[in-house]
């Protein structure tokens, strides 16, 4: 079931580094939202907070507040372990589990989460990797292990890994950025599809890629090298790459920096 | 202008440079190329005749021993070389080495492997650099140490255990306990695991430390707890490395002759309680009755190592078959 992720007064830190500055958004529930800006601005910092991946990092911490729905996922007495399990994850490098087959990657959230018979394993691994997109690829070598896939097809596959569990949100961190274009037309198609159960978040460096796939786009910016990266301003996807409220914006996106 | 006119005129004949001259010179093969070749190529040669060279002495020797053996070299329980004829067989020292060996290894995998996740997954970094190098001391102290330290404090200290084991496990037979001195099986197994847990746990840490950050964050961001990612990420991953750091180890425990020989109590004979004193093994064997031995009964200890010899070699080439059999999965190809 997608939830509405709002967001409000996020600071995050490395250590005693101030990495992204007060941040506030809301991402509606079954749309696609967006985040651009130059490297360093937070952008992946902040997406990492959406499921408290950030404090995994050593340093890491995180002051503000992230209501999933009703729910504070910063409040107290919440687990991150389960937050992590409504909040899934897709992330830069495709990173199956080498030791696993390529069913054991997609039923690994499952597992995590209790003990199933295996004819409902069978069911969910199929539904997951038809879901990503990738079953009619794989389906006669379930067996096999999934890093003998192709990069793009190991993509597809830790998509499939994330929407298994049926998280509420899907986080996706520059996916498609160590793929080649036509793995990529394949992602951005998935994405496209997934929006109708999930809400999803993408970061990204490629502009073309969230005007085609996003909804919505956040525009991320620092000051300086060493400043925290701050929210410059969020709107339609249409509108940021037509008419952007904020110049910084619209230098950024005609590419005149960045 | 008419530039074909100006073209049939020869052009210069270009200068070679500094640097094409010095290339020019260096010709095809790189002498540093050639000497590291040369090198690299004789110290593996040199290995291998080293190995050659062991297995031809042994085997030579031993067979001068064994040619002249009137019990059976593999199953005779004693070891009388002095005698006429000479009556001697490995069945006890096979025994005694592989026995000491499996306790050394039951005991000392896995609280290595449990020390090793400690340090690279859940200790503070602070704590982590002092607790690994005191393991490195413990790789560093030499056997007769321990086997000091097992004779004159561990072998003392072992009655509490050897009670107990014995009100609650004797009827198995193999914990029954007649109140003997604890020069027994069970205590050179102990001190062997205390000797072989420092390389163990060392290779093991490595292999641990080395897991790609990314698969972490793979059973990270699925919701797994940190014990749910070891079990996921980290101990696949590091599955034939521990193998590896296993065998050093177990390498070491077949080998070690000083600390049993000052721990055990020799009988040459196979008991089948762990707790009762006597047994014997290879190294020990060899170490205790070398420096008395005749020419004949020195060929027949060497017959003995090159049991052992062959036991290691064994040992190796089933761990690295384990290693290989699940190669694909391994994580060297992600």
């Amino acid at each position: 079931m997608a939830k509405r992720i709002d967001v409000s007064g996020l600071t995050a830190y490395y250590g005693s580094h101030k990495a992204i500055e007060d941040i506030s958004m809301t991402v509606e529930p079954r749309s696609v939202t967006a985040f651009i800006g130059p490297s360093g601005c937070g952008k992946s910092t902040f997406l990492r907070t959406l499921n408290r991946m950030h404090e995994v990092t050593s340093g890491g911490r995180v002051e503000g507040k992230v209501l999933l729905d009703d729910e504070d996922l910063y409040g107290a007495g919440i687990d991150p372990v389960s937050v992590r399990r409504e909040v899934g994850m897709v992330f830069q490098r495709p990173n199956p589990f080498p030791t696993m087959s390529i069913f054991d990657n997609v039923a690994a959230g499952l597992r995590l989460n209790g003990s199933y018979k295996k004819s409902e394993l069978q069911d969910v691994v199929e539904k997951s990797l038809k879901g990503a997109n990738l079953w009619n690829e794989v389906k006669d070598r379930l067996n096999k292990p999934g890093s003998g896939l192709s990069g793009g097809q190991q993509q597809r596959l830790c998509i499939a890994r994330a929407i298994a569990v049926e998280p509420n949100v899907l986080l996706m961190d520059e996916p498609c950025s160590a793929l080649d274009p036509i793995s990529t037309l394949a992602i951005e198609d998935l994405i496209g599809e997934l929006k109708e159960r999930f809400t999803i978040v993408i970061v990204t460096h490629n502009m073309q890629q969230a005007a085609r796939v996003s909804d919505r786009t956040a525009f991320f910016n620092l000051a300086a090298v060493g400043q925290p990266g701050k929210l410059i301003e969020i709107d339609d996807t249409e509108r940021i790459f037509s008419n952007p409220s904020v110049q910084a914006t619209e230098d950024y996106i005609s590419g005149r920096f960045g | 202008m008419d530039i074909s006119t100006q073209n049939t005129q020869a052009p210069p004949t270009p200068q070679p440079s500094p640097a094409e001259q010095k290339r020019a010179a260096r010709g095809a093969t790189r002498p540093g190329d050639r000497i590291f070749l040369g090198l690299s190529r004789g110290s593996g040669i040199f290995l291998l005749v080293i190995m050659a060279a062991i297995a031809v002495f042994l085997t030579y020797r031993a067979t001068l021993a064994i040619s002249k053996d009137e019990g059976n070299f593999l199953t005779t329980f004693e070891w009388n070389t002095g005698t006429v004829p000479p009556v001697f067989g490995i069945a006890v020292l096979a025994y005694g080495t592989i026995v000491s060996s499996i306790i050394a290894m039951v005991i000392a995998v896995p609280i290595a492997v449990a020390i090793a996740l400690f340090l690279t997954h859940y200790a503070p970094r602070k704590l982590g650099g002092p607790i690994a190098y005191v393991i490195d001391l413990l790789a560093a102290v030499p056997s007769i140490v321990y086997g000091l330290w097992g004779a004159l404090i561990l072998v003392p200290h072992m009655d509490g255990l050897f009670h107990w084991l014995n009100d609650y496990f004797g009827w198995t037979g193999i914990f029954s306990w007649e109140e003997g001195p604890a020069r027994s099986m069970l205590t050179v197994g102990i001190l062997l695991a205390i000797m072989i847990l420092p390389i163990i746990t060392n290779v093991s840490r490595e292999v641990f430390r080395q897991v790609p950050q990314m698969h972490e964050e793979a059973a990270l961001a699925l919701g797994a707890t940190r014990w749910e990612v070891i079990r996921m990420a980290v101990l696949p991953f590091g599955r034939s490395g521990v193998i590896s750091a296993s065998m050093l180890g177990l390498g070491r425990a077949l080998g070690e002759t000083m600390a049993v020989a000052t721990v055990l109590s020799p009988d040459f004979d196979i008991h089948a309680s762990l707790l009762n004193p006597g047994g014997g093994t290879f190294a020990q064997n060899i170490a205790s009755k070398f420096g008395e031995a005749s020419e004949f009964g020195r060929d027949a200890l060497i017959a003995s190592g090159l049991v052992l010899f062959v036991i290691t070699l064994l040992v190796n080439g089933a761990a690295r078959a384990i290693i290989a059999r699940r190669k694909e999965y391994s994580g060297a190809n992600a």
